[in-house]
């Protein structure tokens, strides 16, 4: 009986519903191909054709990248990046070609860094690159988000996997301060916190040389008074930052400040991945005060937060 | 020490000496669990060149003339007169298990007691090659496995699954065998979801007419052909190999791109929904996969097999079109 019922179940599914549903799929996609084309331009079709050079038949990386569904996430970014906050790049062909640790401030409430950073070196720099950055291991249990992060080139944050992409000579992005960065409140805008001992060790292990890369522009986009660390605790969150802006209507966007984003020349260093920690700290600190210095540096050329 | 190998050397004599007149010093290979679609492939593959005897409980049907079977349990002591009437130069451990109807009870028995029995002939009788075929199934899927993971990394499978667990079991018995009897050369082969006429769980899910997927969730998965997972085995006896090798069939690509080459609807459920409508359908006996099984189709286990290519000098023969396509091949009746 019951599996009588499931398979016609099944059956009504697979004959009418399903082209129903795929055809009114396979035309709302084909308009928003249109809409991504005209925004990224036909430069943007090549780029995707270039990194998926190396793509096998089903057209996916090993890790799960895919450019044919990243392209639509990065429309969305490529908004945010030219036109709402009019990113200026400085720098970006100090990228070089083989396998790279890019290191960056975190800043801003919401990792739109990340993603900006992302963007330029896709729609910037010449080839373009992909990066991979590291997720939270508890994303993939979410449905939608895993896939979305998969596909667009992220990886689940194992030491496992970076050394596995840094042998492929893949571009790693990494945040070193954390939450703690991200979730600074305004008094600490451009203020380094404490920077983790992990990229380090992992740079030293794999021969990988480092970008440094100072972000200006993302501190203003929410303006957070406090983070009350203890509420956060309470909602299982890493950081609970008190944003005024969200409560007023129309302004859960971030603000459109413009990011200027600074890529400095290669740092490279050379010693033992097992070394003490104060002796890795010693190489991490060389990393700090560069990128605090371009940051600095990015501050005073600024002639306003929001041009 | 010495006392030790004299005496084992002195009960070797005799065992000779009773069966003397019976005994074919033609060396042979053993395979367990050779009635099975996998144990067939290997026996087929094998017998033109070899010696190939068969042990499974049930009857072998279509059996090529040259193949001696018996027809026994593994774990009943008439197995030993194998040994004892025969040079068996190699082990073909395919004899497991992987019914997750059977009871607790008996999976264990037959799965660990049945390999431990295997395991003390054996040494008893120094057989030189033994090659079991475990999973990668071992590893178990879950969200924070790294991409690929080696044949180094725990075995957890058993964490949310714990009808793997035997198979665990038997994984880690073949691993310690592998260290206190190097005079033994043991091989484990742990592949990731065999495709094919095999009747697993992999193969039976995508021979369904419309596949339910968990909404959301597009997990990277390898599969290997069946006809690729015999070449491993028949690399495995070769004299000198020995080791733990992971086996992974042509490159990984998203569950649906399976789907999208075998042409198949897909019917994408929420977890939660799919989670408890499968327990019930498991449970009054309407679906063959229990509920925990899910997690192949939501998270990543994915094995890393560079050991297999470079030491072993497997690499999978079909593509990954060919491999998927397998499941729809002659079915068997």
């Amino acid at each position: 009986m019951a599996p009588s019922a499931l398979s016609k179940l099944s059956e009504i599914a697979a004959n009418d519903a399903l082209p129903v549903a795929l055809d009114a799929v396979h035309k709302a996609r084909a308009q928003i191909d249109s809409w991504v084309r005209t925004m990224l331009g036909r430069d943007f079709d090549e780029r995707v054709r270039y990194v998926s050079q190396s793509l096998g038949p089903s057209g996916v990386d090993p890790f799960g990248f895919d450019p044919e569904w990243a392209k639509y996430a990065l429309a969305v970014t490529a908004f945010l990046h030219r036109v709402w906050f009019r990113t200026e790049v400085h720098g970006i062909q100090n990228v070089p070609s083989g396998r790279v640790l890019i290191i960056a401030n975190h800043s801003g409430q919401v990792p739109i860094d990340g993603a900006i950073i992302g963007t330029a070196l896709f729609l910037d720099r010449d080839p373009p690159r992909i990066i991979r950055s590291m997720v939270e291991k508890w994303s993939q249990t979410l449905p939608f988000i895993s896939t979305f992060f998969g596909r667009c080139g992220q990886v689940v944050g194992v030491p496992e996997n970076a050394r596995r992409l840094l042998e492929r000579e893949e571009a790693i992005l990494v945040f070193p301060e954390g939450s703690r960065g991200i979730s600074k409140p305004f008094s600490q805008r451009y203020r380094l916190t404490d920077f983790g001992l992990g990229f380090m060790r992992l740079a030293l292990e794999t021969d990988t040389p480092i970008v440094p890369v100072a972000v200006v522009g993302a501190e203003e986009q929410y303006i957070s008074l406090a983070n009350a660390r203890s509420l956060g605790k309470l909602v299982g969150m890493p950081a609970f930052p008190v944003i005024p802006q969200l409560l007023v209507p129309g302004l859960q966007l971030p603000l459109p400040t413009k990011y200027r984003i600074y890529f400095g020349e290669p740092l490279r260093f050379s010693g033992d991945p097992d070394d003490d920690d104060a002796v890795i700290e010693e190489k991490v600190w060389v990393v700090k005060a560069t990128i605090q210095s371009m940051i600095n540096r990015g501050l005073k050329d600024r002639k306003g937060i929001f041009w | 020490m010495a006392i030790d190998m004299a005496t084992g050397k002195l009960r070797r004599n005799r065992a000779k000496d009773a069966t003397a007149e019976t005994i074919n010093d033609e060396p042979a290979v053993l395979v367990t669990g050779i009635v099975g679609r996998l144990g067939k492939r290997v026996a087929r593959n094998l017998h033109r060149e070899r010696r190939v005897i068969g042990v499974d409980r049930r009857p072998f049907v279509d059996k090529p003339k040259d193949i001696e079977h018996y027809e026994i349990d593994v774990r009943r002591t008439k197995t030993r007169d194998i040994f004892r009437s025969n040079r068996i130069a190699a082990i073909v451990h395919l004899g497991v298990m992987h019914d997750p109807r059977a009871s607790a009870a008996e999976h264990h028995s037959w799965n660990v007691a049945g390999f431990q029995k295997l395991l003390e002939w054996v040494t008893q009788y120094r057989i030189p090659k033994l090659v079991v075929l475990s999973s990668a199934n071992v590893y178990g899927p879950s969200p924070d496995n790294p991409q690929f993971l080696t044949e180094e990394a725990p075995l957890l499978g058993g964490a949310s699954f714990s009808e793997i667990r035997d198979l665990i079991e038997v994984d880690m018995l073949a691993q310690s065998f592998f260290w206190k009897h190097p005079e033994t050369e043991t091989v484990i082969l742990r592949p990731v979801h065999i495709l094919g006429t095999v009747r697993n769980a992999p193969s039976n899910y995508l021979r369904l007419k419309v596949v339910p997927t968990l909404l959301g969730f597009d997990p990277m998965v390898q599969v290997v052909h069946e006809e690729d997972v015999v070449r491993a085995i028949l690399l495995a006896l070769r004299p000198g190999v020995r080791g733990i090798f992971n086996l992974a069939g042509p490159e990984p690509a998203p569950l649906s791109h399976l789907l999208r080459v075998l042409g198949r609807p897909s019917l994408p459920v929420p977890h939660p929904i799919a989670a408890s409508t499968l327990s019930r359908m498991w449970r009054y006996r309407v679906s063959s996969f229990p509920a925990p099984e899910l997690d192949h189709i939501r998270y990543v286990c994915m094995v890393d097999d560079a050991r297999a290519r470079r030491e072993l000098g497997y690499e999978p023969s079909k593509t990954l079109e060919e491999t998927v396509r397998a499941v729809d091949e002659d079915r068997w009746p």
